[in-house]
């Protein structure tokens, strides 16, 4: 057992010396796998970043009902009683068309506008919050309500955030098929570097088997140097990403600034971290197993 | 312990380096294998080591039998069989220490024990006080020697040399054979291929004559 470590961290040993001694091949094959990775990466968490956004903006869903102008106030009351002792309603909120006015005068800056308006053109309304924060649920209360009397108009506000959810699904796709075809292209590079060393180290192949190395030994030392190529080009991604992501944090600052929000992009969770570097590793690991099971039974001694 | 019964070894094309050889090396024999470049020495010789396999016949290598040997098996033979070559074989990114080490590193021994077993096997061939040296700076019967210390150093039961005085001077030639012949004294098997007639004369070991791929009484 002692032997056997001891013998997997000599090959450890020997690989961080043979990536030392072509430093400037073995960088810039890093940086060629951490930009592959970084770019599903960093659509990934794009993504992640948007879902959340949307997340925080919808908060709890809730239900506008705009009234007919020409119900009347007793009608109006009966709806809001109605509303209340409904079982999938938590609570209401009544917004009348004063109001309404006032805050549209408030917030949009249009006082100006809405000042020459002659009338009111805004409607009474009930702010309805549903119990279920189930999608379909409150889709099913909307339509109910539709159906009722008096009511010109029922919206609920969580549709956008419906539609981006899809918008979102078709983005995480994309990202999915990009990550297919890089990974592919890691595995190629790792392939290839993997094909070099086999033929620079003919002589020291050729000599271990005739020595009696069995093709495991052999195997090895160029199967922990794809795994180590690929672990080290997944944390070049990681950091790749991580610069991105502070640069474009500066900028966004100020731009949620004139918002008035505090949004900032969060970077990978620490799972998402661990995924990505065992995965770039095992990519690494793969592309050197492949190559190895390709070209090591080409050499035989003679 | 080397036996070999009605062996061919015809290669493609329809050429025969070997034609029905019948011979036996007992334990602890030292013989020589000789006859003119292109005999078939050569082929012999890769014959015991599974470099190459037998066409018809068939080659016992410690009740191994070559032909029927698996290839996941072929390191395990190799292992108890010590390799010389004429070209040594040696590698030159690493030091002398290194070379001698490889074969306990691919066979896993603890590394203190290792290290002991490669300092003994370059004192055998006068080579320890440039263990640290790299092969490159060696001469021809330095290089030679430093093949010999990889292949004792595992304690093979066999050594195989071929043409280890190829390309020596006379004084190399004969130091390589006193340490042939010291470990023919306890107890290890060789085969040593040579066309050197002088060697020939100086021992009187059984020779086995190859011409043209026959052996000759």
């Amino acid at each position: 057992m002692k032997g056997w470590l001891f013998q997997h961290i000599k090959v450890m040993q020997f690989t961080l010396r043979r990536l030392r001694t072509t430093p400037v091949a073995s960088l810039l094959n890093i940086v060629v796998i951490g930009i592959a990775l970084s770019l599903p990466t960093g659509g990934y968490i794009l993504l992640q970043n948007v879902q959340q956004l949307s997340r925080q903006l919808v908060g709890t869903p809730q239900i506008s009902v705009f009234l007919s102008m020409n119900a009347s106030q007793d009608e109006i009351a009966a709806i809001g009683k109605q509303l209340q002792q409904h079982p999938v309603v938590a609570r209401i909120e009544f917004v009348p068309r004063e109001q309404a006015l006032q805050q549209l005068q408030k917030s949009t800056g249009l006082s100006d506008v809405v000042g020459g308006l002659s009338q009111n053109p805004l409607p009474h309304a009930y702010i309805v919050y549903p119990k279920t924060s189930d999608a379909r649920e409150q889709e099913k209360l909307r339509d109910e309500l539709r159906t009722w009397p008096r009511l010109e108009h029922v919206q609920l506000d969580s549709e956008w955030a419906r539609k981006l959810d899809a918008l979102l699904k078709f983005g995480r796709l994309a990202v999915l098929i990009l990550a297919a075809l890089l990974s592919f292209a890691l595995i190629a590079i790792t392939f290839n570097t993997i094909r070099l060393q086999i033929l620079t180290q003919r002589d020291e192949i050729e000599v271990a088997k005739l020595i009696g190395a069995s093709n495991g030994f052999i195997r090895r030392p160029f199967l922990y140097f794809g795994l180590v190529q690929g672990l080290l080009g997944g944390a070049a991604a990681w950091l790749i990403i991580a610069i991105s992501l502070a640069l474009l944090n500066i900028s966004l600052a100020d731009m949620a600034q004139l918002y008035a929000s505090n949004f900032s992009l969060h970077h990978l969770s620490i799972g998402d971290s661990l995924t990505l570097l065992v995965f770039s590793a095992y990519l690494g690991w793969l592309g050197a197993l492949l190559s190895v099971a390709q070209h090591l039974w080409q050499i035989e001694p003679r | 312990m080397i036996r070999f019964n009605q062996v061919y070894k015809r290669y493609p094309g329809g050429y025969a380096a070997l034609k029905n050889l019948s011979f036996d090396i007992a334990e602890g024999e030292m013989a020589f294998l000789t006859g003119h470049s292109g005999a078939g020495k050569s082929t012999l010789l890769k014959l015991i080591a599974a470099i190459e396999r037998p066409s018809s016949g068939s080659v016992l290598v410690n009740g191994q039998n070559i032909g029927a040997l698996k290839l996941g098996a072929v390191p395990y033979l190799r292992r108890n069989l010590g390799l010389i070559f004429q070209d040594h074989k040696l590698l030159f990114d690493r030091n002398l220490f290194d070379n001698v080490m490889l074969p306990l590193q691919i066979v896993g021994f603890d590394h203190r024990e290792s290290a002991r077993r490669v300092r003994a096997a370059l004192d055998k061939v006068g080579l320890l006080k440039r263990e640290k040296a790299n092969p490159i700076s060696l001469s021809g019967g330095e290089q030679q020697r430093l093949c010999i210390a990889r292949a004792i150093v595992n304690r093979p039961t066999i050594l195989l040399a071929d043409e280890p005085t190829g390309n020596l001077d006379a004084e190399s030639a004969n130091d390589i054979m006193d340490i042939f012949k010291s470990f023919h004294q306890v107890g290890v098997t060789l085969l040593i291929s040579t066309h050197d007639e002088s060697v020939l004369r100086q021992y009187q070991s059984r020779t086995l004559t190859l011409k043209q791929g026959e052996l000759q009484s």
